[in-house]
């Protein structure tokens, strides 16, 4: 079964070792996302299990290694095995950073900044055509965690996303623990970044957890790990930003230290639990 | 350099400055905030090896085997963001490391795990079912030509490598003797079973990776060679095709 559109409802990042519990009893989750460099092997347990979850939930592939921020040209053959899995899976959704990872032919495994300026966006807009053109279908791009800055940026963030959207058509994904993060680090404030936000173009809402460390000079440096329960304050910004888009689909992201199934599904009531929320707000 | 290449090197390179432009936001040099990403390129990295390589992560010990990761993702950044082929270097890289020469088999049971990962991820195949074979009348038997699924893997050890990797994942196994150790690799659905070839298994298994009959494939094992066994653990474990027809 195809499912053309991810539900305004809770999804998980799926991990493998939630398989048999997802399949029989899937609680308050309504779509998983995957990592697609997961998925990119020939076939075996992982493309079989992929195989048997799309055919029950809406799946959203969410790739992490394509350096759309990068200074070079995209990896062709990745854009390939993109399109390979995009294709036989026709997922509901495909999404990407507005990040870097691979420079001069080496894959850094980590989602790494670009400074804002001019030049950048050409860049990062040419590869989302590529992407879009390539894939046969629109991308969403997320926003970054962020933990320093680069004097040459020229624009904000928010600014940075609203250009590309409008110039590529591409939608956005919104991490709301990112901005979090970001502004903690960057000494910004998340709520003007929230409202600053092009919340039209938004497909996709991210929540994930942070661990607090300090800089140099003591100030707070949080480290967006993936690794817990979303923090909150990043609840509260969530109701925020949910007060703007209205119900979306909403994602828990716990990728390290990943919990049993019935914790993970705990986090994702919660989730769906801030959906009816601000649901019955938007009809009150 | 460009940006990126200097973040690049000041990312796999401690000794190497990082990028100038960098701040904390409020204009002061980022300092260890850059490292924030210095880390998670490494811990990434390495994870993904103990990952892949878990028999050679519990031979070495934890320490050790995070030092030799970090010189060799230094030495060899994967070229894909694909991390279940990242690492096909490691035994090489191994083999010629001077602090683990004491240990000259650690190269060929980091080729034994990728040749594992590789049939993990191998393409599925259409075995050949019990009826398949049924058909098949008895005297047309010898001449019939049978192919290997795609997540079938040879690897030849003048170590022995099979029973080094046991032990090392199951303290309870026996200990590793001495002598080389030759392992056919077999995927019944989705895990592979590594299992040692005896004299004669070799040829046979290659001949009908190459497209023999069985006839000549048993030929090619010797004459007192008897592949009654092997056939019988290859069509348990689905790694016999359907002869074309």
């Amino acid at each position: 079964m195809t499912h053309a559109f991810l539900p305004a409802g809770a999804g998980v990042g799926y991990k493998p070792r939630h398989y048999a519990e997802i399949m029989s009893d899937p609680g308050p989750v309504r779509w998983l996302e995957i990592h697609a460099e997961n998925y990119m092997g020939d076939g075996g347990r992982p493309i079989a299990q992929l195989r048997h979850l799309s055919e029950r939930f809406p799946v959203s592939v969410h790739g992490v290694g394509l350096s759309i921020g990068g200074e070079g040209r995209l990896d062709p053959d990745h854009l390939a095995r993109l399109k390979h899995l995009c294709d036989w899976l026709n997922p509901a959704s495909f999404s990407e950073h507005l990040a870097w990872s691979t420079h001069d032919g080496a894959f850094l495994n980590d989602l790494l900044p670009l400074p804002y300026t001019a030049a950048t966006l050409t860049r990062v807009a040419d590869h989302i055509d590529e992407v879009q053109e390539v894939l046969g279908r629109r991308m969403l791009l997320e926003n970054p965690s962020s933990y320093l800055a680069f004097a040459e940026s020229e624009m904000s963030e928010t600014d940075f996303l609203r250009d590309i959207a409008a110039r590529t058509g591409c939608g956005l994904l919104l991490d709301v623990n990112n901005v979090f993060v970001s502004a903690t680090n960057l000494g910004l404030s998340a709520r003007d970044y929230v409202a600053a936000f092009p919340m039209d173009r938004v497909g996709e809402i991210h929540l994930g957890g942070y661990d607090e460390e300090e800089d140099d000079h003591g100030a707070p440096l949080l480290i967006d790990s993936h690794g817990r329960e979303v923090a909150d304050p990043v609840w509260a910004l969530l109701d925020d930003v949910l007060a703007r888009t209205g119900p979306a689909p909403l994602l828990i992201e716990w990728d390290n230290d990943v919990p049993d199934w019935p914790t993970l599904a705990a986090e994702a009531g919660r989730a769906r639990d801030a959906l009816v929320r601000a649901g019955e707000r938007a009809a009150a | 350099m460009t940006t990126q290449g200097l973040f690049r090197s000041a990312l796999l390179d401690p000794s190497s400055d990082m990028p100038v432009t960098l701040t904390d936001g409020a204009g002061r040099p980022a300092g260890r905030r850059f490292s924030v990403y210095r880390n998670n390129v490494a811990v990434g990295l390495t994870e993904a090896l103990i990952d892949g390589f878990p028999a050679c992560h519990a031979l070495l010990g934890d320490e050790m085997f995070r030092a030799m990761a970090g010189a060799f993702l230094r030495a060899h950044p994967p070229a894909s963001p694909v991390m279940a082929r990242f690492g096909e270097a490691l035994p090489e890289f191994m083999d010629a490391a001077p602090q683990l020469s004491k240990m000259r088999w650690i190269g060929d049971v980091a080729r034994l795990e990728c040749a594992l990962r590789q049939s993990y991820h191998a393409a599925d195949g259409t075995p050949l079912s019990p009826e398949d074979l049924a058909a098949i009348p008895p005297e047309a038997l010898g001449d019939t030509r049978f192919g290997l699924v795609p997540s079938v893997r040879v690897l030849l050890s003048d170590w022995p490598v099979l029973s080094i990797r046991r032990r090392a994942l199951d303290p309870a196994a026996p200990q590793a003797q001495p002598g080389a150790e030759d392992v056919l690799i077999l995927r019944p659905v989705y895990d592979p079973e590594p299992h040692l070839m005896t004299r004669g298994d070799l040829p046979f298994v290659e001949s009908l990776r190459r497209g023999a009959t069985l006839a000549e494939a048993a030929a090619s094992a010797g004459d007192d060679y008897d592949p009654t066994r092997l056939l019988t653990l290859l069509m348990q474990s689905h790694a016999l095709t359907a002869p074309e027809s």
